[in-house]
């Protein structure tokens, strides 16, 4: 039979952000797929040759709009190893309630397309409601409901009252109720199963050769997670990485869903732990050297290289965001995969394009 | 540095890629850094189980190096990467963007570069 060439994206009812897809098919099946990249490039990176070191957690911030805090805090971490700070205990104790909070209104915001890319409008709407508990969080703790702007490089610019304390554990109870109400329809119901079991299928092995990270990692059935390395403060919380062996959609769908149930665990340890303190402390000199951080975003392991030489701009700032390197795994989950499942199986990666290509 | 990077050369690239691949080592990325003399440095990081191992190489930016993509595939978006913004050229690349995986055709310059390069054919 003959092959066929067809364009998927730039511009797709299901992409949030441009990326596009060169799919060669025989007859309804994919046998190829080339990524085209460059829709949304900003050369972030490259700012930090122009703007002070304290001025690029504002930029990292905007690398991408959902994790934002994740990025600025995996920024602000690295500086602080490289100049010897000694962050307050208190501060990475709040680290991890907006990093959580964020993971929670991420998954909460994919659920919610993912289940609008195979016609579930229903419960497109019903996770999106619930997120906005978090996004109201935010406003009232950050000043903002995205860009959360907290991180600074020796802790944290904002504290937490003990009536903000109070009013999250109350929301959290309504998120944690909420979701759990959508739990038969997300992981018994007949549309979500028939679309998304045994969809866009990546093994054990091939995850790991293909460098997966994240929620697409731990479907396959790895055990991995950057939160095991004990940033912050999660050395100090009870954590276990949640992990499915199917490798397929539906089971990258269980991770985050799991993920979003264990995230209000962790934002409720950590508000139970944190201690009294102070919040930030004034970190002086400048960058001098190379250093390497990982965090865990939503999406997967975040990197952070910077190389700075004693001077108020660094000398190089790379970015490897989770997304970059769920391309390649994603690539191998097409062949193989009915023209009608290519938009379930993109969004299975919960694909970040701003992130990707900074 | 917060971990130890072990430097390589050209030569010894390949077999690296290869050894790492049978350890079952992930490729992590890697991060291309302008030394400012006409030279790059190529960082190799890999990860097992959480801890990461650094492979750093020293290139000539008209070098060719050669691609690690044929072993680990995960290296093409990188490595089309660093080639968009560093004009770096490599050898054997499993699918290459010819320096415009971000880049627009008539887009010339390396604009990573400190010194910017003009591409050349």
């Amino acid at each position: 039979m003959a092959r066929t060439i067809l364009p998927f994206g730039p511009q797709h009812p299901v992409l949030p952000e441009p990326i596009h897809l060169t799919l060669e098919l025989e007859d309804e099946i994919v046998v190829s797929a080339v990524p085209a990249l460059g829709y949304v490039h900003r050369g972030l990176e490259k700012l930090c040759e122009v703007r002070d070191f304290h001025q690029m957690i504002q930029i990292v911030e905007r690398v991408c709009g959902i994790c934002s805090k994740i990025h600025a805090m995996c920024y602000c971490q690295s500086l602080e190893e490289m100049m010897g700070a000694d962050v307050p205990r208190r501060a990475k104790y709040l680290r991890v309630v907006w990093s959580e909070l964020h993971r929670i209104h991420s998954h909460l915001l994919w659920i919610g397309l993912f289940a609008d890319a195979f016609g579930f409008e229903s419960l497109f709407m019903q996770c999106w409601r619930i997120r906005e508990r978090i996004m109201d969080i935010n406003e009232a703790t950050t000043g903002n409901r995205v860009v959360v702007s907290v991180n600074v490089i020796g802790g944290v610019r904002r504290d937490l009252s003990r009536e903000h304390q109070t009013w999250i554990g109350e929301q959290l109870k309504l998120v944690e109720k909420e979701v759990l109400a959508l739990k038969s329809t997300i992981v018994s119901d007949y549309t979500v199963k028939s679309r998304t079991q045994g969809v866009g299928v990546l093994t054990k092995d091939q995850a790991h050769q293909l460098g997966a990270v994240g929620p697409v990692l731990r479907a396959s059935g790895w055990a991995q997670d950057a939160r095991m390395l004990g940033y912050a403060a999660f050395d100090e919380l009870d954590f276990e990485p949640v992990v499915e062996v199917d490798g397929d959609c539906y089971a990258r769908l269980a991770v985050r869903f799991r993920e979003v149930l264990q995230s209000v665990d962790l934002v409720r340890q950590a508000l139970t732990r944190l201690p009294e303190g102070e919040i930030s402390v004034p970190v002086k000199g400048k960058p001098n050297g190379e250093i390497i951080t990982r965090v865990e975003q939503p999406r997967g392991e975040l990197m952070y290289y910077i190389k700075g030489d004693d001077t108020k701009f660094l000398d190089r700032l790379r970015i490897r965001t989770p997304t970059f390197a769920n391309i390649p795994p994603l690539l191998a989950m097409l062949p193989g995969v009915e023209l009608a499942d290519v938009p379930v199986v993109v969004l299975s990666i919960d694909p970040c394009i701003s992130c990707t290509e900074r | 540095m917060n971990d130890v990077i072990t430097r390589i050369t050209m030569d010894e690239l390949p077999g690296l890629a290869q050894k790492m691949f049978g350890e079952g080592q992930r490729l992590a990325t890697l991060t291309a850094v302008d030394l400012g003399d006409g030279t790059l440095d190529l960082l190799y990081h890999f990860d097992k189980d959480l801890v990461l191992s650094h492979y750093r190489l020293t290139v000539p930016k008209d070098a060719v190096a050669p691609s690690i993509s044929g072993v680990y595939f995960a290296a093409l978006l990188v490595e089309n990467e660093i080639k968009d913004q560093f004009g770096l050229n490599f050898s054997g690349l499993a699918l290459d963007f010819g320096g415009h995986l971000y880049l627009a055709d008539e887009v010339q310059n390396a604009p990573f570069c400190k010194l910017s390069l003009t591409k050349k054919a």
